[in-house]
């Protein structure tokens, strides 16, 4: 396979408030490919987010990136590691927008209800192009012609407030595509959605990707969207990346306790009737209340006691692109016991 | 949004009205009526009024008939401008007025430009850095300003503006343009005064305006629309003066109707000991003097002033909040 545009390698993003600290991302590593869309699944607050926010630096305080590389392929071949970058350069604003594109997950907040959609956006292409303010008009216009949002040339002149969330999300988009980035991270943007609009939401993204070679990050906890749309997928929890691979390896063949758990977890017309949906046992853990060794062992069934408790699992490659963090598997890949 | 205006004006209307009617109360609250007062004060002077004369003046102001046609009468009366006569004064009350109100005006829009130049960058700044030890320094700094109060630091200015540079302070004109009829070299004369009455009337408001500011940048600082400007690029001051600094802004917009009696009665004392010639002074000595014709005047002037600011504060509102607007519609 070609170079990815975006390697990530041993991310730790931890937030230090005055009451201790928080490892909200720990050691999470992934690569993502051009054209291809990458999956980041997890239950809320497993650190999917800050993961996402991190590739951009827009962490809130007190979060910090600690540690780890964030490299990104430009568009001349150079690669630069975000994560080293100053916080107020200009390379890390030119790669914000104009390299990678974010969605947020909340269409109502993340416009300002002061400004226009089209001052908004004609901020995002002027940031990174030079072109003149009727330019910038009409290419704020065809993004919204883009992304679907019917009467355009109306609309460029309204405000968030007076938009439907669907449309809201379209705007979204187009803002984040706004200066041709190749790289988009889409956090949760279908979840204020309902139904329909998902999937329209969900083509949109397919469709556009498609047109532009777009290299995407998926962030959901939903399994059914990660089938719909992931060539490969990050299982992650609390903090950590627990399997990745193929998504039709990690819906086929999980590996991972987790995965297994979240997989049987999702609701099946097949199912027999009036049979009890599987739930993962227990919750998640409070931040300040890691348990040690393998995060996820407390609620996992396949718990070795003296050993999963005791020490952090090393990742164990399975496959060429099948990665999984659990001492049931051996350096060879095979199941123990 | 014609709509809107029409009907914020005829609020507006509607207010002034009621202002009227409360400031006409006032000056029926004393005892006896005004023609009574107007003898006893003749009377103490050795001049006695002669009986015709009384029932003359009763007859003008319409008091021996019901109390609505009193206030018709009065309030025909100040419409055309006439506020009538100034007890304490023994002249036109429109005439003791005379240009103070027009100075409390300058002087409170100056104080009140002084209040947003200083706290505005400064509430900015301890959001932005909070916790910083600058933050802490204008917290601190500020809360002694809201304690301290106004006069004591006027006081303090004098004495040190006396012994050190020989200055005085007080008033805001020169001797010789005190009593002088108005021209360019009065104007630059109360201009060269302005400033420091004005920064001293300035200062109790402006600690609060830094506590209001920060606190409301803090909020917006932290909404979801911040972030997503920061991430298409922009660079991080332009990301705070354009989104949440614009949005903490617009609750200001509606206070600039009540900043105007805000500093008139906050005023009154610093008037005293600076001497300035507002309206404050003069309305304290006519509620003490019971001079009811003049202080039911200056009442009904700054209850309109009070309307007419809060109008423009509605239309300010309107231009600058979207939401407003697009509530016009539907």
């Amino acid at each position: 396979m070609a170079e990815p545009i975006l390697s990530v390698r041993g991310l730790e993003t931890f937030f230090r408030p005055d009451e201790g600290i928080v490892r909200a991302v720990d050691g999470a590593s992934f690569d993502l490919h051009p054209g291809q869309t990458l999956g980041i699944v997890g239950e809320s607050g497993c650190g999917k987010s800050v993961t996402a926010r991190s590739i951009l630096r827009i962490v809130d305080r007190p979060g910090r990136v600690e540690s780890g590389e964030i490299l990104l392929r430009r568009a001349d071949g150079q690669v630069v590691d975000i994560a080293k970058l100053d916080a107020k350069s200009a390379l890390l604003r030119d790669i914000r927008g104009g390299e990678v594109g974010y969605v947020f997950q909340e269409p109502m907040s993340s416009l300002s209800a002061y400004h226009t959609i089209g001052n908004q956006l004609m901020e995002a292409i002027r940031l990174h192009r030079d072109v003149s303010k009727a330019d910038a008009r009409a290419r704020a216009i065809e993004l919204l012609r883009m992304v679907g949002i019917p009467r355009p040339e109306q609309r460029v002149d309204s405000y968030s407030f007076e938009l439907s969330g669907g449309l809201r999300q379209r705007v979204m988009i187009a803002l984040a595509l706004a200066a041709e980035p190749r790289v988009l991270i889409a956090d949760e943007p279908t979840t204020a959605l309902d139904v329909t609009t998902q999937a329209q939401i969900l083509d949109l993204i397919r469709r556009i990707q498609r047109e532009r070679n777009l290299a995407v990050i998926l962030i959901t906890h939903d399994m059914g969207v990660i089938a719909e749309m992931a060539d490969t997928v990050a299982v992650m929890y609390l903090g950590k990346v627990v399997e990745t691979g193929p998504v039709d390896t990690i819906f086929h063949a999980p590996r991972h306790p987790y995965t297994q758990a979240l997989l049987r977890s999702i609701p099946s017309v097949l199912a027999t009737p009036l049979s009890r949906l599987a739930t993962i046992a227990g919750s998640i853990p409070h931040p300040y209340a890691r348990p040690p060794g393998c995060p996820f062992h407390p609620r996992c069934e396949s718990f070795i006691a003296g050993t999963c408790d005791a020490g952090a699992p090393p990742v164990t490659g399975l496959a060429a692109d099948h990665e999984v963090r659990c001492f049931l598997y051996d350096d060879a890949g095979t199941r123990r016991a | 949004m014609v709509t809107y205006i029409l009907q914020r004006l005829a609020l507006a209307f509607l207010t002034v009205w009621a202002i009227s009617v409360v400031s006409f109360v006032i000056i029926q609250l004393p005892p006896g009526d005004f023609v009574d007062t107007y003898i006893t004060n003749l009377s103490a002077s050795g001049s006695a009024v002669r009986a015709e004369e009384a029932q003359a003046l009763r007859q003008q102001y319409g008091l021996d008939q019901p109390i609505w046609v009193q206030y018709w009468k009065w309030i025909v009366r100040v419409v055309r401008g006439d506020f009538g006569m100034s007890m304490e004064w023994g002249r036109p009350v429109i005439e003791v007025i005379g240009d103070r109100l027009w100075l409390t005006i300058v002087i409170s829009i100056a104080a009140i430009i002084v209040t947003w130049g200083i706290a505005l960058p400064i509430g900015i700044y301890s959001a932005v850095r909070q916790y910083s030890i600058a933050d802490y320094i204008f917290t601190f700094v500020g809360f002694v300003g809201l304690a301290v109060p106004n006069f004591l630091l006027a006081l303090i200015i004098m004495y040190f503006g006396f012994k050190l540079f020989d200055l005085n302070i007080g008033g805001l004109f020169s001797a010789e343009y005190q009593l002088a009829p108005w021209s360019w070299g009065k104007v630059w004369d109360l201009l060269k005064h302005l400033p420091l009455p004005a920064f001293i009337l300035a200062l109790a408001g402006t600690a609060q305006l830094i506590r209001i500011m920060r606190a409301n940048l803090l909020d917006e600082l932290r909404r979801p629309y911040v972030t997503t400007a920061r991430a298409r690029g922009l660079a991080e001051w332009r990301v705070i003066t354009k989104y949440p600094v614009r949005a903490a802004l617009n609750p200001f917009a509606s206070t600039i109707g009540y900043l105007l009696p805000f500093v008139v009665s906050g005023s009154i004392v610093v008037s005293l000991v600076l001497s300035l010639p507002t309206v404050g002074p003069l309305l304290l000595r006519s509620l003490i003097a019971q001079d009811m014709f003049l202080a039911g005047t200056i009442v009904l002037l700054l209850g309109v002033l009070t309307v007419i600011g809060t109008f423009i504060s509605d239309l300010i509102l309107m231009w600058i909040d979207p939401r407003i607007r697009a509530g016009m519609h539907g």
